[in-house]
């Protein structure tokens, strides 16, 4: 061991030193960057998410209030074809529309030509006179009496009541003309005009007319079909996923099946559609358009979903515990119902709602089935046509009318409502009841 | 022994469930069923909730299957399972109309309810575009005769409108329109770029002697980017004309009413797309709409025939009536009071 041996040895060691101290740095800008990548990735998905949900609140929020019109409208026999003697009939078909025609020349008598009449007519809804029939058939005494009433304005008065119509654009090129400005204006400082809050969006079914249309009708569909899609998978699901995970003996078959269950998760959901067509409408002779279809349909969607993530929660209860139970002489369907399953359900719960989140969103597989249809009656039973909720979305956005423009927001806002409470419910069941090992 | 007893016990109770479904379906049906084309469904529609709000009958349910779709459905036979009434943007085809009868669905009752047209626009910021069907066939075909002479067929070559006829701009050709899934893309292949085929004497001259050959130039769209498919939604078009003021868009005339503000039709052939001239037949790109109605299910389904009132009351489907508000073009009077006494009578279609 001379001094020079030394030396170059501990010449050796700072070079590896200077090596690894070089690489050391390379390894922590790696590092460095790979946070940085991450980073961006989470804001970009962020700032993605704040427009799409800024962008629909910005546009849908009007659509939750709704503009009235104060008119006095004379209820007179001739007017409307019927007297108070009318049967119900007749009644329904009067010509309410005429009423209310007339008692807006009333307000501007010096309108005299058809296209100035036909200008003036558009300030009210078509759906003003389903009000005052409304009114009418529920007291026919009211023929012949004049009666004030609030009537919701056409789409094109909502329109420029909101500032959706530039006004600084050529008349040509408006659909709200210059001699309607006038009309509405004057009509607004009479207090004639009113902005109220939008019940009809919740209390109506579908409609043609953006200012009668109302989610009401989608939504009670959503929720039938939920009801049988709930019902149905989720016991399936939860007796199959204790099947095979407790009892089923571990051979070819119960592989077979399991890989099955694990393709069909991944199935696109517009063959679970043809499928239903098939079976429910074709075979059965179920109705078509009726939430029981859509149910069933989206049940089979939904079951490997839940049978997964019940096997999953399963699986992740400690054998101790099916042992100790064992042990206490506890059979193996009470270690299963009286342990296990109790332990396994906040995984099941969340497994379930998950599912149920993605059968509300889904609108291919009831193209199939008849779901996607124009139905304004508000389902009641199981076997009334119904649509959901987001096949009306797709409906709205479809339409020319401007005022769907709207609605289509809000019913979006509706949905992604329903969807974050049902993902919340999740997390809060899982938060409260999960245990850990 | 018990695992496969117990599988056959399962299995029993599996079927027993599947017998009762069966037992509990419809019996009766209390509501129309309209199904067909998505053309014709923004006015149905307007119809069905008109009708449900002034009878004691329950508002029609209208699906939008597509004009074939709701044919083969409606075809499908007799009975409440199947729905009573079809709406098409095009008339029965011969085949379906046989389908319809091999299937026990005879007596059929067709309404021919108006027009629809369909229209060439671009934004309002933009100039109007005049422009014919023939500058519109050598525009978006695929093969087009080549522009040196001769009447060979090419791949479009054109890069700019003015390339293909020098009165129109010096801007790239850009149209924004339907998929091949549309009727609207039906409809426009083949009145507008059928029919500026036929302008072309080498491909007219093909009609008689290879028909199908002659098909196969007039509707194939070219693919090279020039035409750009923006999927069924015509909202969706009338926002990409807003914020691209060289591209053109097509559409249905109803949203071109809607959105006067935003778009602007070109004239084709010289006509601009009006109420006035869609009706009189000069605006060249415009298509029937109809609706079938099953006879068979007239007196069983309640409703049927006040329906059928209510759609060809002057009220809906006259010149001033609701439908023409929606954007659908009426028919000529003679027409209309004849049709509707036709109808009235539930006198039923032959197909010659």
């Amino acid at each position: 061991m001379t001094e020079q041996t030394r030396q170059t040895q501990v010449q050796a060691m700072s070079d590896t030193t200077i090596r690894v101290r070089q690489s050391l740095k390379k390894r922590y800008a790696r590092e460095k960057r790979f946070r940085l990548f991450g980073m961006i990735a989470i804001i970009a998905s962020l700032t993605f998410l704040a427009v799409l949900i800024i962008s629909i609140t910005i546009r849908g929020l009007p659509a939750f209030k709704q503009t009235f019109i104060n008119l006095d409208v004379t209820l007179d026999a001739q007017t409307l074809g019927v007297d108070e003697t009318a049967d119900e009939n007749a009644l329904r078909r009067a010509n309410y529309n005429g009423a209310i025609r007339n008692s807006l020349l009333e307000l501007f008598p010096d309108v005299s030509s058809r296209k100035e009449k036909r200008a003036l007519y558009s300030f009210v809804s078509k759906g003003g006179q389903y009000d005052l029939q409304a009114q009418v058939m529920a007291d026919p005494a009211l023929i012949g009496q004049t009666v004030n009433v609030w009537l919701p304005v056409g789409d094109d008065t909502s329109g420029y009541l909101r500032g959706h119509i530039d006004t600084t654009l050529p008349e040509k090129k408006r659909r709200f003309k210059d001699n309607q400005i006038a009309w509405v204006e004057e009509l607004r400082s009479n207090g004639q005009i009113e902005t109220r809050f939008n019940s009809t969006f919740f209390s109506r079914g579908d409609s043609r007319e953006p200012e009668l249309a109302g989610i009401k009708g989608s939504l009670f569909g959503s929720l039938l079909t939920l009801l049988v899609t709930l019902t149905l998978s989720f016991p399936i699901a939860v007796a199959t996923a204790i099947y095979l995970e407790e009892f089923a003996p571990k051979n070819r078959w119960t592989d077979i099946i399991e890989v099955n269950i694990n393709n069909l998760a991944a199935v696109p959901s517009i063959v679970f559609g043809l499928l239903g067509l098939a079976i429910f409408i074709n075979f059965f002779q179920l109705p078509r358009s009726a939430p029981i279809v859509g149910g069933l349909v989206l049940s089979l969607m939904t079951l490997p979903t839940i049978i997964i993530s019940a096997r999953a929660a399963l699986k992740s209860v400690p054998p101790s515990i099916r042992d100790a139970a064992l042990g206490l002489g506890a059979s193996r369907l009470q270690v299963v119902f009286h342990h296990v399953l109790p332990l396994a359900m906040p995984g099941i719960l969340t497994g379930t709602i998950i599912g149920m989140a993605q059968a509300l969103g889904e609108t291919a597989p009831l193209l199939m089935i008849g779901m996607v249809a124009f139905i304004v009656d508000v389902p009641t039973t199981l076997t009334d046509p119904a649509t959901v909720l987001p096949v009306q979305i797709f409906q709205w956005a479809d339409l020319p009318e401007k005022g769907f423009v709207e609605k289509t927001s809000a019913a979006i806002m509706v949905l992604l409502g329903f969807l974050i409470l049902m993902n919340a419910t999740a997390v809060f069941l899982r938060r409260k009841f999960e245990r850990k090992w | 022994m018990t695992a496969k007893r117990s599988f056959f016990t399962a299995a029993i109770a599996t079927a027993l469930v599947c017998t009762a479904i069966t037992a509990t379906a419809q019996s009766a049906r209390d509501q129309i069923s309209i199904v067909g084309s998505s053309t014709v469904f923004p006015f149905a529609t307007v119809v069905a909730e008109r009708f449900g709000q002034t009878t004691s009958f329950k508002t029609p349910k209208i699906e939008s299957t597509g004009s074939g779709g709701g044919m083969k459905l409606f075809c499908s036979g007799v009975g409440v399972q199947y729905p009573d009434i079809t709406n098409s943007s095009r008339r029965i085809k011969k085949g379906e109309f046989e389908n319809c009868a091999a299937n026990g669905v005879t007596d059929i009752i067709e309404v021919l309810i108006g027009f629809d047209g369909i229209t060439l626009a671009n934004s309002v910021e933009a100039d109007i575009l005049e422009i014919s069907r023939k500058d519109i066939f050598l525009a978006l075909a695929k093969e087009v005769p080549n522009p040196d002479g001769g009447d060979e067929l090419v791949e479009n070559p054109y890069q700019q409108w003015s390339e293909v006829n020098p009165d129109l701009p010096d801007i790239d050709i850009e149209v924004i329109g339907p998929p091949p899934t549309s009727g609207t893309r039906d409809a426009f292949v083949e009145l507008a770029m059928e029919g500026g085929c036929s302008a072309i004497e080498s491909i007219a001259a093909l009609e008689d002697t290879d028909e199908d050959k002659f098909k196969a130039v007039c509707h194939t769209v070219r693919e090279d980017g020039a035409f750009i498919e923006a999927g069924e939604n015509d909202n969706l078009i009338v926002q990409k004309l807003e914020s691209n003021r060289d591209a053109l868009g097509i559409f249905g005339f109803s949203f071109l009413e809607q959105n006067s503000d935003i778009v602007q039709p070109s004239l084709i052939d010289g006509f601009e797309p009006t109420f006035e001239s869609i009706a009189d037949g000069s605006y060249p790109v415009s298509r029937p709409l109809y609706f079938y109605v099953k006879k068979a299910h007239i007196g069983v389904i309640p409703g049927i025939d006040d329906y059928l009132l209510e759609f060809t009351s002057e009220g809906a489907w006259g010149e001033d009536g609701y439908l023409a508000d929606k954007g659908m073009i009426p028919l000529d009077d003679d027409i209309r009071t004849e049709s509707a006494a036709s109808i009235a009578a539930f006198e039923t279609m032959t197909m010659d």
